[in-house]
């Protein structure tokens, strides 16, 4: 899957996650830029990517994405495998 | 009830939806209001937020108070100020057995092990016994669920050392003081761990990650589970379990197939799956459930089926039968009525996915189970928790009932308008046309086997049905209808022989799969236009009446046909001029072929 597809998809799922239907993310985008995002809400979020990519993190990765852009990466390179 | 909340229901669209469901919830703000507070011995987070989804979906709208991570014990046997001043009437106590402090030791003797158990148990039976008397509050404890791993294998039972051995006998002496103190609810994650899979429950990286005791995937089902004592400590659990019969009950159709030729009892596969639903759903008596039926049936053949020598069910083992030719919504609500129940006390269960739109739609606060086979059937009635049991005090359930009554009668309104417009929303259509060679097997197998909607009852063989096929002196429809649930398959025939400009009309049958959703109208249209087309003016109806066509008897009247004479044994003439006919309405949309 291409990054820009990954993207669209990608912001779907926050925007159900967040329940806010004009959340727009980038690479760029942290937990910082939404307010919602917080540590707790972390874990739904990662599961719900998990769901929707039918893929799953490693632990490192999931304590270490620093930015929307590195999990797009991660879910670009994971789609490559499959 | 909001949809994705129904049982059973899509965990993970739960969990990532869960904001948006909160706020449509938080629309429609009436409820009992409830005190809760949940003390976890690992994070709690995610299963509060979904806890309260099921507790507002069902009426109760919880406060909660969620202790710091892991201080379950010193808040309930200390307390905190934020803690005393909540004043909880109900406490979940959230410990799981990496809560267990004292485990065995490998080689450990009995002595050494029971101390450990006596301990362990009485930090427990401390911090309940501190609520209790602290708050007067309802506490529910999660048992014990066994463990991930097993470094003994199989010996971790049957040794005082092994560490099954010791969860398990922790579990009983949980159990024995759940028997011994009121308001005291055990919430069997033992169980539940081991249905949802133990090795999915035990999702270690969200253990590591987040210090979550369970996967977050099962947090919907944990939740679920929860609410069900709540919501039955509090009254809400459901009082009625309303029933279909034709292939819910028994096999088959008993109008169509007789007592004889439905499938109950232990003499094929089928028979016995049925029987084995209808002993699980008699032993609901024993729990103070009561049992409805709720059928498309003459109330003859209702009886009929019931009565059948191989079924357990009887048609005394049910507080009402509903068995006519009315909306099920309808009989559903006058059953609630007579029973003098609200609706939201009733689970209403039916094979037949368009009976249950129909009733979700019309009476939403009515659960509706639909199930594709009668295994199904069990483990959605036993799955749902609509039943679940405590024991709580009856007067106080009735007399919550009493004081809804009113409002639910007031917001009983919305619906759909009007049953039109239920049927505009199945988006119905119908290929109705000549007999296709490729259908006449199933053509005559319908002359077979329909007797309820069937004018003359009129049987056909197949050699007879190519003939009539083949003849020029027919007018002949088979009707096929599609709706957004699927395809029904061919539903009806009409025969007519045509003599000079009169159609006399041989053969008039219809599934009562599709009763009620216009298809007679779309047939009678087009019948109506074929004899236009053909140069007829007078159209004949027969009825014969025998004893399981009665719901046909006025078929033609309603058409718009003039009855013109009637016998001793009841055997009607129907006649129409086609010129003053005025085409019925439908809300089908009619296609010419399968194609088009």
């Amino acid at each position: 899957m291409d990054r820009e597809k990954v993207t669209a998809r990608l912001t779907e799922v926050f925007r159900d996650v967040f329940d806010d239907e004009d959340l727009e993310i980038n690479d760029s985008t942290t937990a910082d830029d939404i307010e919602a995002w917080d540590s707790l809400e972390h874990i739904s979020l990662v599961s719900a990517v998990e769901k929707a990519f039918k893929m799953r993190f490693t632990m490192k990765e999931v304590s270490g994405m620093k930015n929307v852009g590195e999990m797009i990466s991660i879910l670009c390179e994971r789609a490559k495998k499959c | 009830m909001l949809k994705e909340l129904c049982f059973p229901f899509d965990g993970d669209l739960i969990m990532q939806s869960k904001r948006k469901l909160l706020r449509l919830l938080k629309e429609n703000e009436s409820g009992v209001k409830l005190r809760v507070a949940v003390l976890g011995g690992s994070t709690t987070s995610d299963i509060i937020k979904v806890l309260e989804l099921f507790l507002r979906d069902r009426g109760i709208i919880p406060e909660f108070y969620e202790s710091e991570y892991a201080q379950y014990w010193s808040d309930a046997v200390f307390g905190t100020p934020e803690l005393d001043e909540f004043k909880p009437e109900l406490v979940f106590i959230h410990t799981t057995s990496r809560n267990i402090e004292e485990k065995p030791t490998v080689g450990e003797d009995e002595t050494a092990v029971s101390g450990k158990l006596e301990r362990e148990f009485s930090r427990y039976e401390k911090m309940w016994n501190a609520l209790s008397e602290k708050f007067g509050c309802v506490i529910i404890q999660n048992n014990f669920e066994m463990p991930s791993e097993r470094l003994l294998g199989n010996r971790e039972v049957g040794v005082p050392y092994g560490r099954i051995d010791f969860i398990t006998r922790l579990n009983v002496k949980l159990y024995d003081y759940a028997q011994k103190h009121n308001n005291f609810y055990i919430h069997d994650i033992n169980y539940l761990s081991a249905d949802y899979g133990l090795e999915r429950w035990h999702e270690l990286r969200h253990w590591h990650l987040y210090k979550y005791a369970l996967s977050v995937s099962a947090i919907p089902q944990f939740a679920y589970s929860l609410s069900n004592i709540i919501c039955s400590v509090m009254g809400k659990n459901k009082k009625v379990l309303a029933l279909d019969l034709d292939n819910t009950l028994w096999g088959g159709v008993i109008g169509d197939d007789g007592q004889s030729g439905i499938e109950i009892g232990s003499e094929t596969s089928e028979g016995q799956s049925y029987l084995r639903l209808q002993k699980y759903i008699k032993a609901h008596k024993e729990i103070g459930v009561l049992l409805t039926v709720c059928s498309k049936n003459d109330p003859e053949n209702a009886l009929e089926g019931l009565n059948h020598p191989d079924g357990v069910l009887k048609p005394n083992d049910f507080a009402l039968i509903k068995a006519n030719w009315n909306e099920k919504s309808l009989n559903l609500e006058e059953t609630a009525q007579e029973l003098n129940l609200l609706p939201e006390s009733f689970v209403f269960a039916d094979d037949n996915p368009a009976e249950c739109e129909i009733v979700k739609a019309q009476v939403p606060e009515i659960a509706v189970l639909n199930f594709s086979d009668p295994e199904e059937c069990i483990r959605y009635i036993d799955k749902c928790g609509y039943f679940e049991v405590t024991n709580l005090s009856a007067d106080d359930a009735k007399r919550s009932e009493m004081y809804a009554a009113n409002a639910q009668r007031a917001a009983a309104e919305k619906k759909f308008a009007s049953y039109d417009e239920f049927l505009a929303s199945l988006e119905m259509t119908a290929v109705i046309g000549d007999f296709d060679p490729v259908h006449i097997p199933r053509i005559t197998q319908l002359t077979n086997k329909s007797n309820q909607f069937n004018c003359t009852t009129k049987r056909y063989t197949g050699a007879e049905m190519e003939t009539v096929a083949k003849s020029t002196d027919y007018i002949r429809l088979c009707g096929r209808l599609t709706d957004k649930f699927g395809d029904n398959g061919i539903v009806s025939v009409v025969i007519g022989e045509k003599r000079n400009a009169e159609l006399h009309i041989d053969l008039w049958l219809m599934s009562c799969r599709v009763l009620k959703r216009g298809m007679e109208y779309a047939m009678i249209n087009r019948l109506v236009e074929e004899a236009k087309k053909a140069g007829i003016s007078e159209i004949y109806g027969y009825y014969y009446p025998t004893k399981k066509n009665a719901m046909v008897k006025e078929l033609y009247g309603d058409f718009g046909f003039a009855k013109i004479s009637e016998d001793d044994g009841g055997n009607t003439v129907w006649k129409l001029e086609t010129a003053g006919y005025s085409p019925k309405k439908i809300f089908i949309d009619i296609k010419e072929n399968e194609n088009g």
